[in-house]
């Protein structure tokens, strides 16, 4: 009659065996929660920022050498508006015959932003008193210098102020 | 479901057969195994430079009234538009680092040896490739910095005898930096240079995957006295894998660059503005810069810009056909080649901070 | 030589002489008259022709000698009141400057005996005289300060004028001088700008504020409404120069409103009283703008060396610094309530830019956060790289 093996080696080597069997399970988890969680978290973190540029921001101008400066309804006749032009004020002026002028509003003296004075006809630095005419010249005063002049054309009712182009 | 996909690739492109021979390929592991990540680098950070170029090309718009309008709007406007362009910046950088490491670890590990030669040359015009992608690209942004550096760049090109009028015109588009430059840079950047990059990076690739991993020679010497010392491991999956970290680390890198220091746009180029003071080029043309700056107006009769030119594209001839210099034999040439090795990286080195502090 | 002309026998002699009587031939070539072809006989007469001294300067040819002092601006009258001569050479030039020299103090002296004052040569040199426009001339704007003050700061030669003189040496530390002399703006007043040139006056007590209005105008404005204005006008004090100075002038800053050394309106009031509290009031004012924009712009610095895009608000700036120049300015009227307007359009304005500091520096953060979650997710993938790599070795 077979008697039953000794239980002991036979165990052993069976729980060892288990044993490693288990810890390379847990070495299989942790390997894929690493690596597999973490390519994931990496490839998301990379994607949807890439996504997101994808999609076209909703204010297409670029506000650079043309920029829309006002609308037509707001200005009046003989009156006149300060716009941001790059990184410098512009002045839009509506004259009492309709048509539009658009200068630099840097006063070249000292730099104080310039007003357009309807009471004159003519553009006023109120830092020194210089004064420009409606092309700009310095007419008066301190400024050594024009103010730069624009051109301005109308879209639908947008006025759109532009950089005179160079060469 | 892997096993079903790769089965319909194999009945389609005989898949098996075609990457058979990239599952035998070996490493071979020594302790200066960590300098063949270098190629790798630079291929993944090429890799990044055309996946966020091409990004950046969605929004850019090149001529100089709108260049640098366009860059400012991304960078403020479209969303995560910063991190885009600040890591194709920061990796054009980096590229051109790990490109100039990877040639000088390929220099003084000597793996430009026989039957390497063509794998040099391929890799040197890529280099030059790169330094002509940075110099292009570096101009997109249409700042005064990127301006006048190419100003000067063109300049000195327009130095060489002979040849030197026609190409500054060629590259400039005209007698002058102009928005027909920027035009034809662009070209250059997005075009053409990716296809000359293409082919070659192709060819670069294709040799090193026929002609397997060079060894040291020190190395090899031990290995073949002592053939049991030989260590190896395959390409597929270890060293891959470890690529991989390599990769990732520099995406890391990339990220941090970008998100702690974003690039800066400058203030728009204006041609009628005199030059700034101490206007230098990119850090990885101020050796050569430098080096001009440090020449003599007239060296005996010839006038000291022109010899530099003529020098630097001496030197990258003679750098070029350098494995041809080497023969197998045993030889003082070889010895000579590390020597001057040592002192060219010295010198490139020495140059480029020497130029950075220098005014 | 005067052009056109082929014998100056003057010069021929003259240009050999020593200092006082001597005239080269080179320095003459600069004076202007010599360049529109007038020669040492249009002023002094004589003989140009003759090399025989005698001959020459005879007064029989009309030789004149050295002029007197006292017959210099009548001579130099003689071409430059008469238009219809003038105008045969620069048809835009004025002629009424003896007259005006006449009105000066120093015509009003001369005529009454003192030839110590300036007359036309003093100011304008003669034998190389120049054009005022000329950089180098003695009557250009840059260097007329100069030309007064040879006399008027020579205090030798003014004993026995009870004027002082100080003038120069006060001009020389005034914003105005560093306007002209550092920026190079010819704009800029020196001293015939606010005295007359050639009706050469100190403008009167009265009359200050119209001299200093022709350039400062809303200040003039916003000062002849106020109190002050009639304060002053019946205490006979000078309007702006109580305040302000007159030669020295200085940059003013808010500490002419303080309590300190430099502060004026104590000069005057009683601590406590209602001016002193109305001082106050507008000096905290100005100072709360002040420190509104400096904050925000020291924001919006730090949020644009970390690469945040904030030019918006960076130009805005511009217009709470406007705000804030227009309210010292506005303090002229005295007004606490005109100024606190500006004020309070000016920390507007600043309040709005610092919150786009804030919102920048709020996104700065975001993109830090962002680094931090991708780091992770990179740090997790290089440990479970490293953990497969292991694995597959074993």
């Amino acid at each position: 009659m077979m008697t039953p093996n000794p239980p002991c080696p036979r165990e052993r080597a069976d729980i060892n065996a288990d044993q490693r069997f288990e810890s390379g399970n847990t070495r299989r988890r942790w390997i894929g929660i690493f690596l597999g969680g973490g390519l994931l978290a990496s490839f998301a973190s990379f994607i949807y920022p890439v996504l997101r540029y994808l999609i076209p921001p909703p204010v297409a101008d670029l506000g650079g050498d043309e920029i829309v400066a006002s609308k037509v309804a707001e200005l009046k006749p003989n009156s006149a508006k300060i716009f941001r032009f790059g990184n410098r004020p512009g002045l839009l002026i509506m004259n009492s015959d309709g048509t539009y002028r658009a200068l630099s509003a840097t006063c070249t003296h000292l730099g104080c932003t310039v007003q357009y004075r309807s009471d004159l006809r003519q553009i006023w630095c109120a830092c020194h008193n210089g004064i420009y005419d409606l092309n700009g010249r310095n007419v008066s005063g301190p400024p050594p210098r024009p103010l730069a002049v624009f051109d301005v054309h109308l879209r639908g009712d947008e006025i759109v102020v532009t950089r005179k182009r160079e060469a | 479901m892997f096993a079903t996909l790769r089965n319909w690739f194999d009945e389609r492109f005989d898949w098996d057969d075609l990457i058979a021979p990239l599952r035998h390929k070996t490493v071979p592991t020594h302790h200066l195994s960590y300098w063949y990540f270098l190629g790798g680098i630079t291929l993944f950070l090429f890799g990044i430079q055309v996946a966020t170029g091409i990004l950046l090309l969605l929004y850019y718009r090149p001529g100089a009234n709108e260049a640098f309008e366009s860059v400012q709007y991304i960078m403020t406007q479209v969303r995560f538009g910063w991190l885009i362009r600040s890591i194709h910046s920061w990796s054009a950088n980096l590229m051109i680092f790990t490109a100039f490491a990877h040639m000088f670890s390929v220099l003084f590990l000597k793996a430009y040896r026989k039957p390497r030669e063509l794998t040099w040359v391929s890799g040197m015009l890529l280099l030059f490739l790169v330094m002509g992608f940075g110099f292009s690209g570096y101009l997109l942004p249409w700042n005064t910095l990127a301006f006048f550096a190419t100003k000067v760049g063109t300049e000195i090109t327009g130095q060489v005898p002979i040849m030197g009028k026609p190409m500054m015109i060629f590259l400039r588009g005209g007698e002058e930096v102009t928005g027909a430059t920027l035009t034809r840079f662009f070209g250059f950047h997005v075009a053409v240079l990716p296809g000359l990059a293409t082919v070659l990076l192709l060819l670069h690739l294709l040799l090193v995957q026929r002609l397997g991993i060079s060894v040291p020679p020190k190395v090899e010497v031990q290995w073949t006295a002592n053939p049991s010392a030989k260590r190896e491991m395959t390409f597929f999956p270890n060293f891959l894998l470890r690529e991989m970290m390599a990769w990732y680390v520099a995406l890391g890198v990339l990220g941090v660059l970008a998100a702690v220091f974003p690039w800066n746009l400058g203030v728009k180029a204006d041609p009628f503005v005199p030059a700034p003071a101490g206007i230098k080029p990119e850090w990885y043309f101020l050796f050569m810069f430098q080096t001009l700056k440090l020449i003599p107006s007239k060296v005996w009769f010839i006038d000291g810009e022109v010899l530099g030119v003529l020098a630097f594209g001496l030197v990258g001839l003679l750098w070029l056909m350098l494995p041809f210099f080497e023969s197998d034999q045993p030889s003082n040439m070889k010895r000579w080649i590390t020597g001057l090795a040592v002192f060219v990286l010295a010198y490139v080195a020495g140059m480029s901070v020497y130029g950075h502090f220098a005014k | 030589m005067g052009y056109g002309q082929t014998k100056n026998s003057c010069l021929d002699c003259h240009a050999a002489l020593p200092d006082r009587l001597g005239v080269t031939q080179e320095k003459f070539s600069q004076d202007i008259h010599a360049q529109k072809g007038l020669t040492c006989v249009s002023c002094h007469g004589g003989d140009p022709d003759s090399d025989d001294p005698d001959k020459a300067m005879s007064p029989k040819a009309g030789w004149k000698g050295k002029i007197e002092r006292k017959q210099i601006p009548q001579l130099c009258g003689s071409c430059h009141s008469d238009p219809a001569y003038i105008r045969q050479f620069n048809p835009s030039l004025r002629t009424d400057q003896l007259g005006q020299y006449h009105t000066s103090v120093h015509g009003k002296r001369l005529a009454a005996g003192d030839a110590k004052v300036a007359v036309c040569t003093d100011c304008h040199g003669v034998h190389d005289l120049r054009a005022p426009s000329d950089p180098r001339s003695t009557v250009n704007p840059v260097n007329v300060a100069n030309t007064c003050a040879r006399c008027h700061a020579d205090a030798n030669y003014m004993k026995g004028y009870s004027i002082p003189t100080d003038q120069f040496a006060k001009y020389s530390l005034s914003v105005h001088h560093q306007a002209l002399m550092v920026r190079g703006d010819l704009s800029a007043p020196t001293c015939p700008t606010c005295h007359g040139n050639h009706g050469a006056a100190p403008p009167g007590i009265d009359k200050v504020q119209n001299v200093c209005s022709n350039c400062h105008a809303f200040q003039d404005q916003m000062y002849e409404k106020s109190l002050h204005k009639a304060a002053f006008q019946a205490a006979s004090l000078p309007g702006c120069v109580v305040c302000h100075g007159n030669h020295a002038i200085s940059y003013p800053t808010d500490a002419k409103l303080g309590t300190g050394p430099d502060a004026v309106c104590m000069r005057c009031h009683t601590p406590g009283d209602k001016c002193d509290q109305a001082r106050a009031n507008i000096l905290a004012d100005l100072v709360q703008l002040d420190q509104a924009i400096k904050g925000a712009d020291r924001l919006l610095g730090l949020a644009e060396s970390s690469g945040m895009e904030v030019s918006e608000a960076r130009l805005a700036q511009d217009q709470a610094r406007d705000s804030l120049t227009k309210a010292r300015v506005t303090i002229h009227s005295f007004r606490t309530d005109l100024v606190d307007q500006d004020i309070q359009a000016g920390l507007k304005i600043a309040a709005k830019n610092l919150k786009a500091g804030k919102e920048a520096m709020v996104e700065r953060a975001r993109r830090r956060a962002g680094l931090g979650v991708s780091l992770i997710a990179i740090g997790m993938v290089l440990v479970g790289l490293r953990l497969y790599i292991k694995k597959i070795e074993s």
